[in-house]
């Protein structure tokens, strides 16, 4: 007999064997080779994450201009910065303000924008949040340790189709005349998702 | 397809469990599994629409059971056997069985990982000029498609308002099921909290969903 530990160790090994039995497969009949899926994964590891979207954040943050050209154009003002990974057509960035909260959730699998935020988290693609986000924002957002004022509109963002949405959370106070590389470590993930704030001055990170 | 995919709304799976300084792979089959999926749809195996369909066709129970990885792999092996590129005993074996059937856009290989970094392009040229302009009242059709839809269950039958034209798109129900790209307009609809959850709903809940004209009517 095998115990509960076994049993789980034994499932592991079988889904990582099944993997190994495609990739062969995949492999003899010529599709792919694994160099390239090495590759894939080596990209996804170094290229995208999080730190693209906030340096978008903090340049909207210092850069009227740009604040305005990302919010009518998001694809193509974060096109134009170069220096971040490259993005396909359909991003749109949301502003958040005193009066608005924005909140994005993809209720039919897991859409999420992965040039500026890297791959999405298990949360985000699990049944809770997937489930919930449309209906009970604040509720999800108490998961989170988040409240918000009781007047403030919540606006969430279904992502039912190749759109992705970017959110631009309000800068935090006592940042004034920071550099933008200084409030780029302000922003987290999870305040570019709705489901959180950019840090505060002088809050641990 | 009505599906247990379609969660938006559904009460029962707990709080939201955030993971602290969560890895990008909790396994390493998982990005394995990843750069399958993103390989093979480069090649042109199949479209992004289709391998979301393979997804949520899983059967409801070992959808809801398994991680997302899982589903990922799930859905490709019965992708590739479906359209042929793999044979059913092929993975059971973990060898080549039958010959190959030639990909469209040829095997992947490592000068093609660039390009799969950058997403694909949605946009198409419209033929027809949209029907529904920013301010417009619509209502979600009542339909309900046993094949791929991106028109939530949540919303149909309920009044919004459109905010925002996207552009002429890729019709997911079409591609889906290698019927074509049929490209439809894209608006974004926003719905008040009490039009979808009744007058219990937060008050200062609004919520939108991207919505291609087909999916739409005059309300």
């Amino acid at each position: 007999m095998t115990d509960h530990h076994d049993h789980d160790h034994s499932e592991l090994s079988e889904i990582e064997l099944r993997v190994r039995a495609l990739e062969t497969v995949l492999t003899e009949k010529g599709y792919v080779e694994p160099a390239a899926l090495d590759a894939i994964i080596q990209a996804y590891e170094t290229k995208i994450g999080p730190h693209n979207g906030a340096r978008v954040v903090a340049k909207a943050w210092t850069d009227p201009d740009f604040k305005r050209a990302l919010l009518e154009d998001a694809s193509k003002a974060v096109g134009q910065l170069g220096h971040v990974s490259r993005v396909g057509d359909h991003l749109i960035a949301v502003e958040n303000a005193p009066h608005r909260h924005n909140l994005v959730v993809c209720t039919l699998c897991s859409c999420y924008p992965w040039e500026m935020l890297g791959l999405p988290p298990v949360w985000y693609k699990a049944a809770p949040y997937r489930s919930r986000a449309v209906k009970d924002p604040r509720g999800v957002l108490a998961d989170f340790g988040i409240t918000l004022p009781k007047d403030i509109e919540i606006r969430v963002w279904d992502s039912t189709a190749e759109t992705r949405f970017l959110v631009l959370p309000m800068r935090p106070k006592g940042t004034e005349g920071w550099s933008e590389a200084q409030l780029a470590e302000l922003v987290t993930r999870d305040s570019m998702i709705g489901t959180g704030f950019p840090r505060t001055p002088g809050a641990p990170s | 397809m009505n599906g247990v995919h379609d969660m938006g709304g559904m009460d029962g799976f707990g709080k939201v469990e955030p993971e602290p300084n969560e890895p990008m792979f909790h396994e390493r089959w998982e990005g394995r599994v990843l750069a399958m999926v993103r390989a093979l749809g480069a090649a042109g195996a199949f479209n992004i629409d289709t391998s979301r369909f393979y997804r949520e066709a899983l059967p409801p129970d070992v959808y809801l059971s398994s991680s997302y990885y899982k589903k990922w792999l799930l859905g490709l092996e019965d992708m590739l056997i479906a359209k042929g590129f793999i044979a059913p005993d092929e993975v059971a074996k973990g060898h080549a069985l039958t010959p190959a059937k030639p990909l469209k856009r040829g095997k992947f290989t490592v000068q093609d990982v660039e390009r799969i970094m950058v997403r694909g392009q949605f946009g198409r040229d419209a033929k027809a000029a949209p029907k529904f302009k920013s301010g417009d009242r619509v209502r979600a059709k009542n339909i309900h498609p046993t094949t791929h839809t991106r028109l939530p269950r949540y919303v149909r039958g309920h009044v919004g308002v459109i905010e925002r034209n996207n552009g002429c798109h890729v019709f997911p129900d079409s591609a889906a099921n290698e019927a074509g790209e049929n490209p439809q307009w894209l608006y974004t609809v926003v719905f008040d909290g009490k039009e979808l959850w009744g007058n219990d709903a937060d008050p200062t809940l609004k919520t939108s969903i991207d919505a291609f004209e087909p999916y739409l009517e005059k309300a």
